[in-house]
């Protein structure tokens, strides 16, 4: 009866992904209509996407089996395998409940005239859901890379939906590159997997004995590959420049759910195509995954756009997922299993956490920007007072990826530092003392994102308006709301509720590392080591706040009510205060920028003390741009410039090469 | 046996003529005689087809040699002349390389292809297995004299020469090709002289010519 069900659950998954596509093709019917494309289609894309969460849930219910079929379509001795277990199941509910917020917000936010037709643009947003869910169903290599490069292809005519503008082009541009530098190195990942069977299947991969010099080639092309997808320094230079030039659900897409999808991918190889390795390949994937999430935190800390600061969180917190990947790599090499799976379920929840709160984000700087037309911080402030419905739920998103309790924020970040704390116990003379620094970078790293997001919010929601122009803003649709909503409500559940998220990740666990984490007694207790260590209830500590604030407000207002007296503010005797005297978002930043001054690359232009209108100007480059993207695109140039000989202009020329070539080969036969 | 081995005689005649028809070619510099040479190269392939087929008793021979006869002798040319005479190009061929010089680097590709052809006319088991040579030439011929000439209306009857060579390099070692790629390539032709047509007209209306050194002008610098 179980196999009835799980049969089900892959069968209506696939059902589900076509169903999308049909959505999208329908848009085509009437491309100009907002009414019919974003209005009536998209919330039917949510609907969609909540069952594809359903039927990814029922893969982790507990006896459920790997389900897999083969689809009639492919090449002809190379059709399309696909396969539902726990990994994809989970990635599957990740992407359809988010996706259900995101498609929700997005059928309010869609309006007419901007950039490519409605119609088109269901399409390539159906496409790309569909394809990354088929990136998560793929069970050969060959079905993988088809819905890869789909993903890649769709969310890049996404991003330029406004291709009037230059630099949303040249983002294009540069996302593509780097989409497509890093699809070479998983295409060549799986050239070594297959182990010389040339069989696509990962069956055949899981199965194939490869010498540890190739597993460890396949292992560093997988984490570049995976890592330029999701932005791993420095492999990072597009994300800060797409995820701003898109529309705010495809930013809420690509950055809540495709990088997500790359993470599935890494998880895929190197759990579960490949063997346990040497060790340094979760110091590798540590290391790097510690350096961006640093680096990610400390950009987004300088950012002036607030889709911008987003963006380098991103890269921070999908930093933070690889530092948990690479410790339980590092676990595993060591064979602690409980470990490793503690790293690992961190490592899920984080994605998870990520793929709800920066959709959240995201999803809410839109409404400001069609409320008000503005992305830059220096020119926004005190819309809380215009959309209290946005200011509400983005504060909820806002204080989850700060990672404080009861939100879910905190759950995985905890988990991930109990995680850390515990490595004095690995058994190598250095690792034992040089891992555990770990914690300190994460919780330097909670701390500068916790930093960032006073910024995010502070500046865009209190104070007062910088400009006249927000007084009108308006406040966001019900669609929207609706979309923000469902995002908050799960960000709030899965802090409530933390031991139901570790019960989930744990069939993970159970099926890569053969190590699920302690259970705790109730759905709102995790003890992920033991009950008197590092446990957590999210409920209770609910509970005590409720119980403090009420407490407080009751208290106020029977001791203090009717006796507040209104006067004016101590204005330190300045009294021609303006909204501009305010704290912006450069001078929040000043800090950072002055403490990890040799990190940027800044050009400032300061007044000066005599100018009648004075003019400041802070640039913030990467080093990496110039030290190492710029070198190598000159060096590409040359190379191609000395191979243009060749091209001569005359066709007899072109024809004497084909010519010779075929004569060359000839001889060469003979 | 007797019957047989007159047969195989006469295909060996018409492959000989066909490589003459080739050299030909190569050294004809009017546009109206070297049409006129492609319909002749045809009607010998046509020719050798049909004997091979009636000795070989192979039915789908005859319908190469049928699609053969209505496309290569018939319609190509057909189309070809009424392009001649609409562009007004009937004289006007300067090859590359001065005619003896191409001569004997066309001398040299058929010693060449006869090299290539036999340890592969060894293994093959057909009555036409000593023609592959020829056929091998043809091509090469056909590609030296694509090589050799600045027209553009030239280049077109040498790629058509060049598949001549190949049918037939294909008849003499295998017995032909499956009839869905064999007609898949009668299709590939006419669709791509329609389109070297329509080309000929742009040429001429972009460059006032056919002459294809005009085209070094589109070279990016």
């Amino acid at each position: 009866m179980n196999g009835i069900a799980s049969t089900t659950a892959l069968t209506a998954s696939l059902g589900l992904i076509a169903a999308w596509l049909v959505l999208g093709a329908l848009g085509l019917a009437r491309p100009n209509s907002i009414r019919w494309v974003a209005r009536t289609l998209f919330p039917v894309g949510a609907l969609i996407a909540l069952g594809v969460a359903g039927a990814g849930a029922v893969a982790l219910t507990a006896n459920f089996t790997a389900q897999t079929a083969v689809l009639p379509l492919g090449l002809p001795s190379l059709p399309f395998h696909v396969r539902l277990d726990a990994l994809s199941g989970f990635f599957l509910l990740l992407l359809g409940s988010a996706g259900a917020g995101i498609s929700i917000f997005a059928a309010g936010y869609f309006r007419a005239g901007e950039g490519t037709a409605p119609g088109m643009m269901g399409l390539q947003y159906h496409l790309f859901l569909a394809s990354m869910a088929l990136v998560i169903l793929a069970d050969d290599a060959y079905m993988f890379m088809v819905a890869w490069e789909t993903m890649a292809l769709s969310s890049y005519f996404l991003v330029v939906t406004q291709h009037r503008i230059p630099e949303i082009r040249r983002a294009g541009f540069l996302y593509l590159l780097m989409a497509h530098v890093g699809a070479l190195g998983i295409l060549l990942c799986f050239g070594v997997l297959q182990g010389g069977s040339w069989l696509m299947t990962f069956d055949a991969m899981r199965g194939a004995a490869l010498a540890p010099a190739w597993a460890s080639a396949a292992f560093v092309l997988a984490l570049f590959g995976f890592g330029a997808k999701a932005g791993l320094v420095p492999l990072h230079v597009w994300l800060p420049e797409a995820h701003p030039a898109a529309p705010s659900p495809v930013s809420a897409m690509m950055s809540g759910l495709m990088l997500k999808v790359a993470v599935y991918g890494m998880l895929r190889v190197s759990w579960d195509l490949l063997h346990a390795g040497p060790w340094w390949w979760g110091l590798l994937t540590l290391g790097v995954g510690l350096g961006t999430a640093m680096y990610g935190a400390i950009f987004a800390a300088v950012q002036t756009d607030m889709k911008r600061l987003l963006a380098y969180s991103s890269i921070e917190n999908l930093g933070l997922v690889f530092a948990g990947i690479g410790l339980a790599l590092l676990c595993r090499s060591f064979d602690m299993r409980l470990l490793a799976a503690l790293a690992l379920a961190a490592a899920l929840i984080h994605s998870f956490n990520h793929a709800l709160f920066k959709s959240l984000l995201f999803l809410a700087t839109g409404s400001v920007m069609h409320a008000t037309g503005e992305r830059s911080l220096g020119r926004l402030g005190g819309l809380i007072r215009y959309m209290p419905w946005v200011a509400a739920l983005a504060l909820v998103g806002s204080l989850a990826i700060a990672g404080l309790p009861p939100l879910n924020g905190f759950v995985s970040e905890w988990l991930l530092l109990q995680a850390f704390l515990q490595t004095p116990q690995i058994p190598h003379a250095f690792l034992n003392m040089i891992v555990p620094l770990g914690a300190a970078i994460v919780s330097l790293t909670a701390a500068l994102a916790g930093y960032v997001m006073v910024k995010f919010y502070g500046v865009i929601f209190l104070g007062q308006p910088r400009e006249r122009a927000l007084e009108q803003a308006q406040p966001a649709g019900w669609l929207e709301r609706a979309g923000l909503s469902w995002l908050a409500l799960g960000c709030v559940l899965v802090g409530v509720f933390p031991q139901v998220a570790l019960d989930v990740v744990g069939r993970i666990t159970g099926q890569l590392v053969g190590a699920t984490v302690q259970r705790g007694p109730a759905p709102w207790w995790m003890t992920p080591l033991a009950s008197n260590q590092a446990s957590y209830s999210g409920l209770w500590l609910w509970a005590g706040l409720v119980l403090v604030v009420a407490a407080t407000f009751v208290l106020v207002r029977r001791l203090y009510h009717g006796r507040v007296r209104r006067t004016p503010a101590w204005d330190c005797g300045y009294r021609w205060q303006t909204p501009r005297m305010q704290d912006s978002a450069e001078g929040f930043g000043q800090p950072i920028r002055h403490l990890f001054g040799p990190v940027f690359r800044m050009q400032r232009e300061l007044p000066s003390p005599s100018d009648a209108q004075p003019q400041y100007r802070v640039q913030i480059e990467e080093h990496f741009w110039h030290a190492l993207y710029l070198p190598l695109s000159r060096f590409v140039q040359r190379t191609a410039e000395r191979v243009t000989i060749l091209q001569g202009g005359r066709l007899a020329t072109y024809l004497l090469y084909s010519f010779l070539t075929l004569i060359l080969l000839l001889v060469w036969v003979l | 046996m007797a019957h047989l081995s007159l047969a195989t005689q006469v295909i060996q005649m018409l492959a000989g003529a066909l490589l003459l028809i080739s050299f030909a070619m190569l050294a004809e510099r009017r546009s109206r005689r070297l049409l006129i040479l492609l319909v002749w190269q045809g009607a010998v392939l046509v020719a050798s087809t049909l004997l091979v087929a009636s000795t070989a008793h192979l039915t789908h021979l005859f319908y190469s040699a049928a699609l053969t006869l209505v496309l290569k002798v018939c319609v190509l040319p057909w189309i070809l002349f009424r392009l001649m005479r609409k562009l007004g190009i009937e004289r006007d061929n300067e090859p590359l390389v001065n005619l003896p010089t191409l001569m004997l680097v066309g001398l040299a590709l058929v010693i060449f292809a006869f090299g290539l052809a036999q340890p592969v006319s060894a293994l093959a088991t057909t009555v036409l297995r000593d023609t592959l040579g020829i056929a091998l030439a043809v091509i090469l011929l056909s590609f030296l004299m694509i090589l050799a000439r600045r027209k553009a209306f030239t280049q077109v009857i040498g790629f058509l020469s060049l598949e001549n060579g190949l049918f037939f390099a294909a008849t003499s070692t295998t017995y032909g090709m499956p009839m869905v790629v064999e007609l898949g390539m009668a299709l590939d032709l006419l669709v791509a002289v329609f389109i070297f047509g329509i080309f000929f007209f742009h040429i001429r209306e972009q460059f006032d010519s056919l002459d294809l050194d005009q085209l070094e002008s589109l070279k990016e610098d």
